[in-house]
């Protein structure tokens, strides 16, 4: 029951995720950052089976950081990132035991200066969109950003639109999710911000 | 309820006219019940005349998509012409039969006209590959048994390019607005031997 949101605003994309991490019954960690920086301009935030998501985000870290290396610090655009991790998981997916990892990935173009989202679940469905969710906070969410989302947002108001989603999400959620961390995807690279 | 072709929802059909196809499918996207995209398309170009529909599960569908994009481009540069629908068809069939007894989750529609002759083909397969010739219509998807419905009603043989839009489009549109998983809005190729137009249609949002 992780919350992982991400907002596609004007000139950068917002991640949320909430900072509870839970067992059955009970919250083990109030400060978990379900997040990763793959590089300069990419976020993946993950959901998912306990042990797979941490395990396939720092593999799919470590080998953007690869490339990086490897092609004389060119940076992979979010979409081809978004294919990469897309690829991975519909791989892994035929194999004898696939990642459970739903992810979601803010990224910032830099060559066309263009804010991108893409929501990839486990069998490797991929979409670009302009707000997304994985799990229930998608049927609380959703209808939400049908309402009061507006392609030109500046930060300010993406999140003023993050806040709407968390108060919903505080009221209608069974357990407590200790609330959200959001990062800033945007030209000056990924910075955390205080909702 | 976890059965892989209908998790994302979604359909296609093709139909044969007068020296003409066509080929439709809808925008959605969705995830069981909850819809996430509107502009995921299924019906992809291999050439000038030839067009290949792909529903079922979404990761197979774009990973299908990009595997029968690289096989067009390795044809392309062996045979240096483009490829045929019938060609295609037997590709898409053979590539589907490798993965027997792990196959992808898809209903794959293979629509065109001859590159020379201008002689109208479309088939449809089963998620092995077996082949479905048919010379008048073919569907595909959540919505197939819709489609059916609608194609044998509506569908008459030689129509011509205009009439075969209007009788794709309503065979679709109606269809669509019977199942909760497809819809979200249309699109339509109409393929005749010198011209190929693209029309999205508006749908019912809901």
């Amino acid at each position: 029951m992780d919350i992982i949101l991400g907002v596609r605003l004007q000139d950068c994309t917002l991640v949320a995720t909430s900072k509870a991490a839970t067992r059955g019954i009970s919250v083990l960690k109030a400060n978990d950052d379900k997040t990763r920086i793959l590089n300069t301009h990419n976020l993946l935030a993950y959901t998912g089976e306990a042990g797979d998501t941490v395990q396939f985000a720092e593999y799919i870290q470590a080998n953007i950081q690869l490339y990086l290396m490897r092609e004389n610090d060119t940076e992979l655009s979010p979409k081809a990132t978004a294919l990469f991790v897309r690829n991975q998981l519909a791989t892994s997916l035929r194999s004898r035991k696939p990642y459970q990892v739903n992810v979601l990935i803010g990224g910032y173009d830099t060559k066309t200066d263009v804010p991108a989202l893409s929501w990839i679940d486990y069998l490797g469905t991929h979409v670009e969109l302009p707000y997304a969710a994985h799990g229930y906070a998608a049927f609380y969410c959703s209808s939400l950003f049908d309402r009061h989302y507006r392609k030109d947002m500046d930060l300010e108001a993406g999140l003023d639109l993050l806040r709407m989603c968390v108060k919903e999400l505080e009221m209608r959620m069974p357990i407590d999710f200790k609330g959200v961390y959001v990062k800033v995807v945007g030209k000056d690279g990924v910075r955390a911000i205080e909702l | 309820m976890s059965d892989p072709s209908s998790i994302n929802g979604g359909c296609a059909v093709a139909m044969v006219g007068k020296d003409c196809i066509a080929i439709a499918c809808d925008l959605r996207l969705g995830n069981q019940s909850l819809s996430l995209a509107n502009n995921f398309e299924k019906v992809f170009p291999f050439g000038d005349k030839t067009f290949l529909g792909l529903t079922g599960l979404a990761s197979d569908v774009l990973t299908l998509k990009e595997d029968f994009r690289l096989k067009h481009n390795l044809y392309k540069l062996r045979e240096e012409r483009e490829i045929e629908p019938e060609t295609l068809a037997n590709l898409v069939s053979s590539s589907l039969y490798e993965r027997r007894f792990g196959p992808y989750f898809v209903g794959p529609i293979v629509a065109g006209l001859h590159s020379k002759t201008n002689k109208p083909f479309i088939c449809g397969f089963d998620l092995i590959g077996c082949i479905d010739f048919a010379k008048d219509f073919i569907v595909s998807g959540t919505a197939s048994d819709q489609l059916y419905g609608m194609c044998e009603s509506l569908y008459e043989p030689d129509l011509e390019p205009e009439d075969l839009f209007e009788t794709i489009s309503q065979a679709l549109l109606n269809a669509v607005d019977r199942d909760a998983l497809s819809g979200w809005g249309a699109v339509v190729y109409i393929v005749t031997k010198d011209k190929v137009v693209k029309r999205v249609l508006r749908t019912r949002q809901d």
